[in-house]
């Protein structure tokens, strides 16, 4: 599902955010992402959001090289990726169900079938009573799982999560995780990118190492740079 | 990775009340199972997101009434002006256009023509089928009229014999009075043996017509120079528009929103933007009509003349308000060319 082959990317501004990253993660695994912030966690989740390309190497997610990918082609490859981001990225504007159902409307999707998806995500993420709300009339931990609801409505077969429990609390946190590995657990490959790393050695699941731009071998479960629980 | 192996009715998940804020359920994303609608599916879709857009961009429109009312009233007052210049254009082609009638020719008979001479040449004339009526005035009826308006009655006493000639006024029906029509028909009679001299009383009118010319062009010049300052109004409305909703616009590019199903909305502002200011315009002709209306209606009294003022015909409100929205479109397709690129996730 997540393919790396030696990738790296320098910024203009130089210096080198990855350098050299192999990384095969198979469809319907979980894997979190780790290292000290400025350790290129968000560069890594940003090449495979196509946020940013890779200065050299190649990407490949679902089968999809991004190197040859053109930039017409981008919008379609993202409808495949659900992307949770730490600061939710929601539309303040608008509700709860607008927000969850932007997925679906851009999709073109038939408005019967975005009400029952709305409403199944919203299910999931246990914030059906709250569609006709405002974000910011929300909590953080509300709104991270607005987020995750929206990154999940379209059912895509990745789902990828840059510090989804940064700003929350312990228990919150493990209940965002949770909802995660379920998703994993109904065949979705799911990346996390998190410095929590208590939380992270309790869910048990393949953990990536980052450090200085650099993966300390992710190539197989057994590498130094994993910790497999 | 096993596809949609675990996927159950998503219908169900949506109407069992959750348990648990978190418990698990059928709504659990499966392998990307968004189904490919078939065409007509995809054609409706496509009509919808566009009915959708019409109708969020008038929605955004009147939600900012009164920024929306400045760009609007701008618009149409940059449209008024050619509108308005047209208007009074062509009441002012109406009016004139009755003065084709007026078209008179003058021919000056060789002098010392004989007066039975003269008279055969006036049946002749008459009989010609682009001449509408002739009247003889001889020497001595223009001598008595002169002697009567000129206030030289004595001075004429001094002369021995009368210097007037023979004078023919001819009036050409009215298909000839054209000023294409016109021309042959003195050249015709400037070419009689017996005619000194033909003139036509009309270069006051040919004058006329030029200056209503220029009036033309210029309005059209007007109105190309204010069509170009319309869609830099609505360029840069947009522009701002684009830039006040940069953050949605990113979101929206993040989650797999085309070029095209982001700018939609905003290419329909323009489009309202264009159509709402061709209304204002013509509002704005049509008052100023009804002001002028008065005014002109007693200046035309004391002509003697029933003239009222024409206003805005259908047909140019239609023109005006089809190059409003032209205007917006192509005002706010020019601002997202150059902006929506411009804006990429970070």
């Amino acid at each position: 599902m997540i393919h790396f082959e030696n990738v790296g990317k320098r910024y203009a501004e130089g210096g080198e955010a990855l350098s050299g990253i192999n990384l095969q993660l198979d469809a319907g695994k979980m894997a979190f992402l780790t290292g000290h912030s400025g350790a290129g966690k968000s560069t890594m989740l940003k090449l495979i959001g196509l946020i940013e390309r890779a200065s050299y190497g190649q990407v490949i997610i679902n089968g999809k090289n991004f190197s040859k990918l053109g930039r017409r082609h981008i919008p379609y490859v993202r409808r495949d990726i659900g992307i949770i981001f730490q600061n939710h990225k929601l539309l303040n504007d608008r509700t709860v169900f607008d927000n969850v159902a932007l997925p679906l409307v851009i999709a073109g999707q038939p408005h019967r079938d975005i009400q029952r998806r709305v409403r199944a995500s919203l299910d999931k993420v246990g914030l059906l009573d709250k569609e006709r709300m405002l974000p910011l009339s929300l909590s953080g931990g509300e709104q991270q799982r607005v987020g995750i609801a929206r990154a999940v409505v379209n059912k895509p077969p990745l789902l990828v999560a840059d510090e989804p429990t940064g700003n929350l609390d312990p228990a919150l946190s493990a209940e965002i995780m949770n909802l995660f590995a379920e998703f994993n657990q109904v065949g979705v490959t799911v990346l996390i990118a998190s410095h929590d790393i208590d939380l992270i050695s309790r869910m048990g699941k393949r953990v990536l190492v980052l450090e200085k731009g650099r993966l300390l071998d992710g190539d197989s479960a057994d590498a130094p740079g994993e910790v497999q629980q | 990775m096993a596809r949609q192996a675990t996927r159950r009715s998503p219908r169900g998940a949506a109407m069992r009340p959750s348990t648990t804020p978190l418990s698990a359920g059928d709504a659990s994303p499966a392998h990307g199972s968004i189904r490919r609608p078939r065409l007509k599916g995809r054609l409706r879709g496509y009509l919808k997101g566009h009915f959708q857009a019409l109708f969020l961009s008038l929605g955004r429109v009147s939600r900012n009434p009164l920024s929306s009312m400045m760009t609007i009233a701008v618009i149409g007052i940059a449209l008024a002006l050619p509108a308005g210049l047209h208007v009074a254009l062509k009441n002012v082609q109406g009016v004139s256009a009755g003065w084709d009638d007026a078209v008179q020719i003058s021919l000056f008979l060789n002098q010392g023509i004989e007066d039975a001479a003269a008279s055969r040449l006036v049946e002749q004339l008459s009989a010609m089928s682009t001449i509408e009526e002739v009247v003889h005035v001889t020497p001595q009826q223009a001598l008595g009229e002169f002697r009567q308006y000129s206030g030289f009655g004595e001075a004429l006493d001094v002369l021995d014999e009368n210097p007037l000639p023979n004078v023919l006024l001819i009036r050409p029906t009215r298909a000839a009075s054209e000023p294409l029509m016109v021309e042959p028909l003195l050249h015709e009679l400037r070419n009689l043996p017996a005619v000194e001299m033909a003139q036509l009383d009309m270069e006051w009118l040919k004058r006329l017509y030029a200056i209503m010319a220029i009036g033309e062009r210029g309005v059209l010049v007007l109105a190309v120079l204010l069509a170009l300052a319309v869609l830099l109004i609505v360029g840069n409305t947009i522009r701002l528009a684009i830039q006040n909703r940069r953050d949605e616009i990113e979101v929206q590019k993040l989650i797999g929103a085309t070029d095209a199903f982001i700018q939609r909305p905003f290419l329909y502002s323009g489009l309202w933007h264009g159509v709402l200011g061709a209304v204002m315009a013509w509002l704005l002709v049509t008052l100023s009509l009804w002001l002028l209306h008065g005014p002109v209606q007693r200046l035309s009294l004391l002509y003697n003349s029933n003239f009222s003022l024409g206003s805005l015909e259908p047909l140019a409100v239609l023109v005006v308000v089809a190059v409003g929205g032209l205007l917006g479109l192509l005002g706010a397709s020019l601002a997202v060319g150059r902006h929506l690129r411009d804006i990429e996730p970070t």
